[in-house]
């Protein structure tokens, strides 16, 4: 179950990071610790558009398909986080499950 | 209509024929020829040759999306691309469905500019993020959406007037060598 979560995906399953509808930064991550390290490197723009849409949940759930940590996320968006803060605790909230995910792998 | 270097130099005929289809190309022959003072058996048999050169390529509709209920958007992609997979970003987008026209270009980048056509915002970015960002070669992509529309008409070879000056000279040359 957790090597499943922590595969490498194939391109066209990656995450591609958008700053707005149709904007591609050119960044993407293809694994649940790709995308981990991505949300530190990204721009806060970028965070801030998906999370606002929902899309990092859709894709861990849908793709990744690790529901708990797309619970996680829904429930973080609830506290109206933006920029730096935003960054930092949503990393926090990746990384967390990484190591988690990882120590029962 | 001479052959020059593997291109069809039209003559001034040719042209105002052109012109009249591409004005309403369901005129008969008959109209064309009345219109512009000539037989109608000049029209058509230019028209056949014009055809059997692929000059005309075909007879098309110009439908008013809106008028037709269609609430699309459209957007222009530039998507920044590594050089080397340029040619086959641009031949992948050539056949989406949602792609109507792909241009490469040459700045300080390689660039390719597409029009995309979708039903909504968020089917374009739905497209994007699925079909063109996963594309290999891809390094970035810049979108902006039209929101109004001034002009919109189709290239006329007639409306060009260094074309108009370049098949006046050819045609003068052939003439000259003809006599």
């Amino acid at each position: 179950m957790n090597s499943r979560i922590l595969r490498t995906l194939p391109r066209e399953k990656a995450f591609y990071f958008f700053t707005s509808i149709g904007n591609y930064t050119g960044e993407s991550a293809a694994s649940f610790k790709e995308f981990m390290n991505k949300i530190s490197e990204v721009n806060v723009k970028s965070l801030e558009f998906h999370f606002y849409r929902g899309d990092f949940e859709k894709w861990i759930a849908e793709v990744l398909e690790d529901e708990f940590l797309a619970i996680e996320i829904t429930n973080l968006r609830e506290k109206n986080y933006s920029g730096a803060i935003l960054k930092e605790r949503l990393y926090n909230v990746v990384a967390k499950r990484y190591i988690q995910l990882s120590k029962t792998f | 209509m001479k052959f020059k270097n593997n291109t069809v130099a039209l003559d001034s005929t040719d042209l105002k024929i052109l012109n009249a289809l591409q004005e309403n190309a369901r005129q008969t022959y008959t109209a064309i020829g009345k219109s512009l003072g000539m037989a109608h058996s000049t029209v058509y048999d230019r028209i056949k040759r014009m055809e059997r050169h692929g000059i005309i390529k075909k007879y098309t509709a110009v439908i008013d999306a809106e008028k037709a209920g269609a609430q699309n958007i459209i957007a222009i992609m530039t998507i920044f691309t590594d050089p080397k997979e340029s040619d086959k970003v641009a031949e992948e987008l050539c056949e989406a469905p949602q792609i109507l026209e792909v241009y490469t270009s040459l700045s300080e980048e390689l660039l390719i500019i597409a029009k995309v056509v979708a039903e909504n915002q968020e089917s374009l970015h739905e497209f994007i993020a699925s079909s063109v960002a996963p594309l290999p070669g891809v390094l970035r992509i810049r979108t902006s959406m039209v929101t109004k529309k001034f002009k919109e008409t189709r290239f006329s070879i007639v409306n060009n007037p260094k074309k108009l000056t370049f098949i006046k000279e050819t045609h003068n040359k052939i003439g000259e060598n003809e006599h």
